[in-house]
């Protein structure tokens, strides 16, 4: 992402920064309140396990609407138009009502208190081991990226400087996040969903009144360079002659399929929303009543994106201020009065943050359970953990500091951090879904298919990036990398079981599909609750018809 | 674990941002309202992040978090 200054700037008043300030202030105060109530690790980490489901629902949505999604899909809107629909339909609410209906009795059933945790039990150590390393890792590259991205786009807006921002950001989510662990992470997604939605509702109220209305922004589309390709979402897709330049094939398997599966499924720092659930059911309703507003965000991202398309001359450039990334900080500049205004800058910062604080929650439960009480120091009593959690929260953030400044040496590594990682749950999945209905699956199959599926996508990525392969772009080279991860997890996974000896059945209760005692059968997936508007199954259901609907006029 | 509930941190924030929104709009120049195209956005979603957070703390007060019972889950 490209800002530079002067260009960009805001003409922000005392008013703004006063409603910025009102969100810092109350952002630290839900820490110092979720610290009161924080007992035992279970608490700091799960939550106590003890949240209703629309909120860690709202917070699953939320840990994902970072600022460099909702940046990164408008921009997507004014370059490839409605086709960017296809990231939330088809990318994301089928795999998100998966998860609730048929991964999630393993997870929460299994009492596991993290992804790799989860692989422990179903495999062996190594392949805990090398989950909970390259996920760690992860986590803290990401949020230095979301810290590192905070402080260009506060730089280009209000025109601090970098060195400030990242400080800044970087203490307040240290705070609240040492101090109340994950309660305090999960409130503040829920309190940033609210604000980021209030400062995208008006710009794209104003926006659709500048353009005249629905219907004056399809006319104007039209007329613009994208023209009517940009208002259909499958008409072209039997080729590749369209804006996205990928085929129906490539857009139902690879990034509605291998992509989204792999990312909504396996990615702990979702997950770990849903472990913080009250019950099983709230657990499994978790990632379905977050994709109710994930149907409709794109209203508020694409959308103004296709007005930016529209309004904003230039917009498109190669570099400089017009790039499609600054489509919505453009749009603020342009549209939007002090006072509301403020309110949209306080959502982009509160979404950076709460990005970056879903990334250090995952990160410091991962590292306390999976590698500091597996392989370190097993035994002690629990104090002891809420402590080294405390210190790897501040740990991961100082980790995290110092990658935002090596981000700051690459021009476009956001791009590739995403392609990068997405890349690594492609192979986890593959491991994951074999792992969990194939009972005979051997132990060492699942540390050599997700060492050899991780390689494979590696080895293209690496190829992609050394001119070796070619590819289109990126998106198509993250489309071969996460199909051929994906097969070649599966392979090896079924070629090692062979020739390595299956777990013994009564290890695997409750983690693989026919051997539980009651969490993971076939009747307990499918039966709900007693009240309809509480199953599962049904809301999910509602959940992918209305996806199938709403592409209708669209089409 | 006892902890607050969500809504009121939500309900009371909502109501500070609908109140300072919503008398900025009411005192907007003709250039802001200009700006935003003829809307009185301000006033507009002031009301609405008013009523939003009026909304929680009424939800709240309706349906308060039911005690828990003692925790017999993991402790570990």
């Amino acid at each position: 992402m490209q800002l530079a200054a002067e260009g960009l700037r805001l003409d922000v008043d005392i008013v703004d920064y006063l409603i910025l300030a009102i969100y810092f202030v109350t952002v630290l105060g839900v820490g110092f309140a979720a610290r009161r109530a924080i007992k035992s690790s279970s608490d700091f980490f799960l939550s106590g396990r003890s949240m209703p489901a629309w909120v860690t629902g709202l917070a699953f949505v939320s840990a994902n609407l970072g600022a460099l999604e909702i940046i990164g899909m408008a921009a997507n809107g004014a370059e490839y138009g409605l086709m960017t629909l296809h990231y939330y339909w088809i990318g994301a609410v089928p795999a998100m009502v998966f998860l609730g209906i048929v991964m999630m009795p393993f997870y929460y059933g299994s009492k596991v208190r993290s992804v790799p945790e989860f692989l422990r039990r179903r495999f062996n150590r190594p392949t805990h081991l090398f989950n909970a390393l390259s996920f760690a890792l992860a986590q803290m590259l990401i949020a230095g990226v979301n810290l590192y991205a905070l402080a260009l786009i506060l730089q280009a807006l209000l025109g601090w400087p970098l060195w400030m921002s990242i400080v800044i950001g970087a203490a307040i989510v240290l705070i609240y996040i040492t101090l109340g662990g994950l309660s305090s992470a999960i409130y503040n997604e829920v309190l940033q969903f609210f604000v980021i939605l209030a400062g995208l509702i008006p710009l794209t109220v104003v926006g659709l009144v500048k353009v005249g209305g629905w219907n004056g922004l399809v006319e104007k589309v039209q007329a613009s360079p994208l023209g009517e390709a940009g208002l259909n979402t499958w008409s072209d897709t039997a080729g590749t002659g369209n804006p996205l330049g990928a085929n129906w094939i490539g857009i139902i398997f690879g990034l509605g399929f291998v992509l989204s599966f792999g990312y909504w499924t396996t990615n702990f720092a979702e997950v770990q929303r849903a472990l913080s659930a009250k019950d099983m059911n709230a657990a499994r309703r978790t990632p379905i009543i977050g994709a109710f507003p994930k149907l409709l965000i794109p209203v508020v991202t694409v959308v103004p994106g296709l007005i930016a398309l529209v309004t904003i001359q230039g917009l498109g450039a190669d570099s400089g201020d017009y790039v499609y990334n600054n489509a919505i900080p453009l749009l603020m500049r342009d549209l939007l009065p002090n006072g509301v205004l403020g309110v949209a800058v306080t959502g982009l910062v509160a979404s950076f943050m709460a990005g970056m604080a879903a990334n250090v929650s995952g990160f410091n439960t991962v590292f306390t359970y999976d590698i500091w009480q597996t392989y370190i120091k097993k035994d002690r009593d629990d104090a002891h953990y809420i402590r080294v959690g405390r210190i790897a929260t501040i740990g991961g953030i100082v980790v995290g500091i110092g990658t935002a400044f090596i981000a700051a040496g690459f021009s476009n590594i956001m791009n590739y951090i995403q392609a990068l990682f997405s890349l690594f749950n492609a192979p986890l999945f593959a491991t994951f879904i074999v792992g969990m209905f194939w009972k005979r699956m051997s132990a060492w199959a699942g540390f050599w298919s997700l060492l050899l599926g991780t390689l494979a996508s590696l080895t293209l990525y690496l190829g992609h990036l050394a001119d070796v392969f070619k590819f289109n772009s990126d998106l198509e080279e993250s489309f071969w990398g996460a199909g051929a991860a994906f097969v070649t997890a599966v392979i090896v996974a079924i070629v090692v079981t062979k020739f390595t000896p299956s777990k013994p059945e009564n290890e695997l209760r409750g983690l693989v599909y026919g051997l539980a005692g009651d969490s993971t059968s076939a009747e307990t997936i499918v039966a709900g609750d007693k009240v309809w508007w509480r199953n599962p199954v049904l809301l999910g259901g509602i959940a992918v018809l209305l996806a199938v609907l709403l592409y209708i006029p669209v089409w | 674990m006892k902890l607050f509930d969500v809504r009121s941190v939500i309900g009371w924030m909502f109501v500070v941002y609908g109140v300072i929104v919503t008398a900025l709009g009411i005192f907007d120049s003709p250039a802001e309202i200009e700006k935003a195209e003829g809307v009185r956005i301000n006033l507009w979603m002031g009301l609405a992040m008013l009523a939003l957070g009026l909304g929680m703390l009424l939800w709240l007060r309706l349906n308060p978090p039911k005690p828990l019972p003692e925790e017999s889950d993991q402790k570990d």
